[in-house]
């Protein structure tokens, strides 16, 4: 078992005749991706080689889905497009859309999330603007190096790409169940709390580490879920504590106005509900050791 | 990107929210011509992107058109707040205010939707009212593919309990003030005051605009409302080379790449920088995801060009950007910047972990540079980097 992405994930990418959907999917398939095929209407009924796998093109998201299966897409078509390939992947009813890009305008995502709340939410969203998740041995679907840790009990969720994969290094002797990158944009699809619920139900994970950042109410909220729903360990690490108010820090989402959305309120907010917080990304990795010793 | 009030005028008077005329000026003699056009008398408002400016001050009434110089004269150059003023708007002369409301329209990113706030409560009070009594501020979520229809402005203006007299009015106005927000790509749009002049008529006094930086691609526009004099001398530097760079007040130089990796950098810096006399970081720098060594470099000469840069910590983890490039990228930055006759006094410190980070800190090693040192955690490498800067 692992959350969201397993072995048996049929996967499909929008945009993988771009560079970087090439550069990722060829990266994906290294890493044992069931990759079914691509998604480019100009370029349906062709194949892309690589390395000898030969990977159809298909003009939609359903006639991908109707001919080969797939239940995973991955999203790497340029900003201007996300929000109308995400828009078909929901209208296809795929189960879940990881959506890479970055840069994709707040008012635009909105929308693909409103969206899929009146198509009734039948496809799970995670981004934009992540890495994507991975489940070591069984499947890669975006970004993240297949190549830093193993498969293990340690549930990770992170909306930060980088710190993901810190912290996939730092504790890359046990492994992990899976990992997922949420994404740091002011609106995303899956959160936090969907990534505690999947791993406290998942009977592969015995331990999950969650990283937040400065900015929205995501890591309080994930708290109070916390404290009510999750009796599995949960260690936590929070980016930002000294970023000034009212600058932002990359992140669309990461700009701190007032004190709601520090670091240090969402510290006290996951220490009050049972959370060992560390105060760097090594000294969170040693907690979740002791954790497991 | 937060917009001057002046900028906020424009764009609701080109999407039919109703505001008095105005004109933005920069020297107290423009203010002459302008205020004739007005009528022969003006409001006179300093433009910074901080609240309080009438308390300090910044907005006079010109009763004439010297007046109106003298005026802009003595707000002209005033520091509200830490905000030097650049910029007067001057205002047509509202007619008597009766009566002060809300509006706005917001990003709800706890609900992931919209929200429109409204209170017959408006003016320089109005978070002191949504404080103490919220029950005077209705907040009506809005669906973001559904939007502002007649019938939803109808449904804000009856919870915010609007006068019968003003609601048609304040009807169109939110589907005016929907329509700013959407097409500009805005994060909030914010009236207030809203007011009901002694006429009869309901106008947009004063505004706030914030744009959501991601949607430049579709605004060309976006470039000409960036307020160019208020950008730090660095942050422009790096802003022309297209790098994510924020100017702190610290003395550790700081690069990494992922906004989290880097936010978190610079936390670790200030942990050690209190056991080395409180060094801080100087900035946050990210290089992104697959940085090339060219972009490196570039951002290594913006930091080391930062005069309260002590030491420099380069932090990678990398994913998909390989540390050889990296490597690559602080070698070829410190042979220009030499080749340029700029000496290289401040030490760097220089963390590389996954994709190819074998090669990168080979590469290091090989160039053997006097001022580059190799610290292969980031715990000990911002100690190391907190300690120099502290020397």
């Amino acid at each position: 078992m692992a959350i969201f992405l397993t072995k048996e994930s049929k996967v499909i990418v929008q945009g993988m005749t771009g560079s970087e959907g090439q550069k990722h999917t060829k990266r994906m398939l290294a890493s044992g991706t069931n990759i079914v095929g691509g998604v480019n209407p100009r370029k349906a009924g062709t194949t892309v080689d690589f390395d000898g796998s030969e990977i159809p093109v298909f003009g939609s998201v359903a006639e991908a889905i109707e001919k080969t299966g797939a239940d995973v897409t991955v999203i790497f078509v340029p900003e201007k497009f996300t929000k109308d390939a995400v828009l078909e992947a929901i209208d296809a009813e795929i189960g879940l859309a990881v959506v890479i890009t970055e840069g994709v305008a707040v008012h635009d995502t909105a929308q693909f999330w409103a969206y899929a709340q009146s198509k009734g939410n039948k496809t799970r969203i995670i981004g934009p603007n992540c890495p994507g998740l991975i489940t070591p041995g069984q499947s890669n679907a975006g970004i993240i190096p297949a190549d830093i840790t193993k498969p293990g009990r340690i549930g990770l969720v992170s909306k930060s790409g980088t710190l993901t994969y810190q912290m996939m290094y730092e504790l890359r002797d046990i492994g992990f169940s899976s990992c997922v990158g949420i994404g740091g944009d002011p609106i995303i699809g899956t959160t936090h709390i969907d990534a505690l619920k999947a791993f406290q139900d998942d009977p592969d994970t015995d331990l999950i580490v969650m990283i937040g950042e400065i900015g929205g109410d995501a890591e309080e909220r994930a708290a109070d879920f916390i404290k009510a729903n999750v009796t599995k360990p949960v260690v936590g690490y929070v980016a930002g504590f000294t970023a000034p108010e009212g600058k932002t820090m990359g992140h669309a989402g990461a700009i701190v106005s007032g004190s709601s959305g520090t670091a240090q309120a969402k510290k006290e907010a996951l220490e009050a509900a049972g959370v060992k917080v560390g105060k760097t990304p090594t000294e969170t990795a040693k907690l979740a050791r002791e954790i497991l010793a | 990107m937060d917009l001057f009030e002046y900028q906020a005028r424009d764009l609701f008077a080109k999407h039919g929210v109703p505001v008095l005329a105005g004109e933005v000026i920069d020297t107290p003699e423009a203010a002459r011509a302008v205020t004739e056009r007005l009528g022969g008398r003006s409001v006179v408002k300093a433009q910074v992107k901080t609240g309080g400016r009438g308390k300090a001050g910044g907005v006079k009434l010109a009763s004439d058109p010297q007046d109106a110089v003298e005026k802009a004269g003595q707000i002209l150059g005033m520091d509200i707040k830490g905000h030097t003023v650049h910029k007067v708007m001057l205002a047509e002369m509202a007619p008597e205010i009766a009566e002060e409301y809300y509006v706005s329209f917001l990003l709800d990113r706890t609900n992931r939707t919209f929200l429109s706030i409204a209170s017959v409560e408006g003016g320089m009070e109005i978070e002191e009212v949504a404080a103490t009594r919220p029950e005077a501020v209705a907040k009506i979520a809005v669906d973001a593919n559904e939007g502002v229809t007649e019938a939803k402005a109808r449904e804000i203006v009856a919870a915010a309990k609007f006068p019968a007299e003003v609601a048609d009015q304040i009807t169109e106005i939110l589907q005016t003030l929907w329509k700013t927000f959407i097409a500009e790509d805005a994060l909030l749009v914010e009236v207030n005051p809203l007011a009901k002049v002694a006429d009869g008529r309901v106008i947009a006094l004063d505004g706030k605009v914030s744009l959501d930086a991601n949607a430049e691609f579709r605004h060309a526009d976006y470039a000409e409302l960036e307020d160019k004099a208020a950008a730090n001398p660095l942050e422009a530097a790096a802003k022309a080379k297209g790098l994510n760079y924020v100017k702190l007040e610290g003395e550790v130089g700081i690069i990494g790449n992922g906004a989290g990796l880097v936010m978190s950098t610079l936390d670790v810096v200030a942990y050690a920088g209190e056991n080395h006399s409180g060094v801080k970081p100087a900035n946050f720098l990210d290089i992104g995801g697959g940085a090339s060594a060219e972009v490196m470099a570039n951002g290594l000469e913006i930091i080391l060009g930062d005069p309260d840069v002590k030491s420099v910590f380069v932090n990678v983890f990398g994913g998909i950007t390989a540390c050889d490039a990296v490597a690559n990228g602080i070698v070829q930055a410190l042979e220009l910047l030499e080749s340029k006759g700029e000496e290289v006094t401040k030490p760097l410190v220089v963390r590389l972990d996954g994709n190819n980070a074998e090669l990168g800190r080979q590469i290091l090693d090989d160039r053997n540079h006097p001022l580059v040192q190799r610290v292969d955690t980031m715990d000990g490498a911002a100690d190391k980097a907190a300690e120099l800067a502290a020397k």
